[in-house]
């Protein structure tokens, strides 16, 4: 039998959900261990520690699986260190490629988010205005260090060359499964590309207009959040005037949000052809809401567009921070 | 040196293009800060070009349409309002003044008024002061 595919993940600014998804994997990860081996899952799964990739001979990883932004100074060195492990890199996950929920930081400076997170939350008790510090010299001779904030949030691929990326909040198990095959089989797309399906969500919602016989799509004549009721079952939430997100979005996930009654935030990113998935989403949904009372409506709803049209994709696009 | 306004204009070619080309026809004086870019619709406009023209240092960007009822293509202007009006909300949450971005309504008839909103977008941007531009810093 030729060689197991090694595999190696490295969790860097996220959550660990996209990690969590490998491991939804269930059974079928079992069955695909018999042509992988995975030989780094860091700081998560397995037992290593960054000195072992650090360690390890150039180009000994097949395939690099990164999930989460890029926020530490850690985070840069250790990406860098993976880039020259590997022999392709993949960012996993929407945070890597495109700065996911967290890139929405770049909307605040370091002053604004750290007072927020250590000094004004209710149930956060700092008097004395004690905030984390890169350096600190304890009892005169130890010298701490923590990893060195960075001014915005920065994809993968602003640091290291990306081979592949991999949309997703997390990404549906289905796709990471679709995307191991790939990988094993060897029908990965040419380089610098997306790994998808190519469909938009509205191409495999089930609730499309289009997709059912009969019906039209039309204009929105309202605007309506989640909070405001329960949408109704099968059919289309931007016909009802919740504003969702697939046309323009990666359906790489089946649409599993619309099948919970959910819309579309687009963690999927962007459907290809797209630069910047915001200034895609203004255009998409400008054109169908009705007339400016909807728009006005829109804008009531949503008093921060831009944290609502760049949900997952702030530092992607063209403009990545606060001016 | 004085500041000089560096401003895009995105100017649909049955309305405001042909207004300014009306300007010109009817020796209107304005400042020559505007570089007017023609486009078959002002819904022809994408946020992004906006967004692109910011990006790389414009100091205002102007979108020019028809008047409502006037599209060749009957709602083209429709959509650019419902767009233009939320590209602008979210360019004031990303820092800049509002008042860099314009969106108006010219026709081919209104050279005279075409002239008017330069000169005046012009002083306008020159009290703002230049956009800085973004420039990505290489690690």
């Amino acid at each position: 039998m030729a060689d197991k595919i090694k595999l190696g993940f490295l969790l860097l600014g996220g959550c660990a959900g996209c990690e969590m998804s490998v491991v939804d994997l269930s059974e079928n990860l079992v069955d695909a261990l018999e042509h992988v081996e995975i030989v780094f899952w860091a700081p998560t799964v397995a037992d290593v520690k960054y000195d072992d990739l650090e360690s390890m001979e150039d180009n000994a990883i097949d395939v690099a699986f990164i999930d989460g932004m890029i926020r530490l100074d850690e985070h840069i060195h250790m990406a860098k260190v993976m880039r020259k492990k590997a022999k392709v890199l993949i960012a996993y996950g929407v945070c890597s490629a495109l700065g996911g929920t967290a890139g929405l930081g770049s909307l605040h400076d370091k002053k604004d988010l750290f007072e927020k997170a250590y000094k004004n939350t209710p149930t956060t008790d700092n008097p004395d205005d004690v905030y984390p510090q890169p350096e600190c010299l304890v009892d005169g001779k130890y010298n701490l260090t923590l990893p060195v904030y960075q001014d915005k949030v920065r994809l993968l691929n602003q640091i290291v060359d990306v081979d592949y990326y991999i949309g997703g909040c997390p990404p549906h198990h289905s796709h990471v499964a679709a995307a191991l095959n790939a990988i094993v089989t060897g029908q990965l797309p040419p380089k610098g590309s997306w790994i998808t399906n190519g469909k938009a969500v509205c191409d495999v919602c089930d609730r499309n207009p289009v997709n059912k016989e009969g019906d039209n799509r039309a204009m929105l004549y309202r605007v309506l959040r989640t909070v405001d009721g329960v949408p109704e079952q099968d059919t289309c939430l931007l016909l009802q005037g919740y504003i969702c997100f697939g046309p323009m979005t990666q359906g790489d996930c089946g649409a599993s949000c619309l099948k919970v009654n959910t819309p579309c935030r687009g963690c999927g990113g962007p459907i290809p052809g797209v630069e910047d998935f915001g200034a895609q989403a203004i255009s998409s949904i400008g054109s169908i809401l009705k007339d400016e009372s909807v728009t006005n409506q829109l804008r009531e709803k949503y008093p921060n567009l831009s944290k609502f049209f760049y949900r997952y994709s702030l530092p992607s696009g063209i403009l990545p921070k606060k001016m | 040196m004085e500041f000089e306004p560096n401003i895009i204009g995105f100017a649909c070619q049955w309305c405001t293009y042909a207004g300014a080309d009306l300007a010109g026809n009817l020796r209107c004086k304005y400042p020559p800060s505007v570089k007017l870019i023609k486009v078959p619709c002002s819904g022809r406009v994408k946020p992004e070009y906006v967004l692109k023209a910011f990006a790389q240092g414009a100091d205002g960007v102007l979108v020019g349409g028809c008047h409502f009822g006037d599209c060749h293509y009957k709602d083209g202007n429709y959509k650019t309002k419902n767009r233009m009006d939320m590209l602008k909300q979210m360019l004031e949450e990303f820092g800049f003044d509002p008042r860099r971005f314009r969106r108006e309504w010219i026709s081919g008839a209104e050279g005279k008024k075409f002239a008017e909103v330069i000169t005046e977008f012009t002083e306008e941007i020159k009290e703002l002061g230049p956009n800085n531009k973004l420039i990505e810093e290489v690690v």
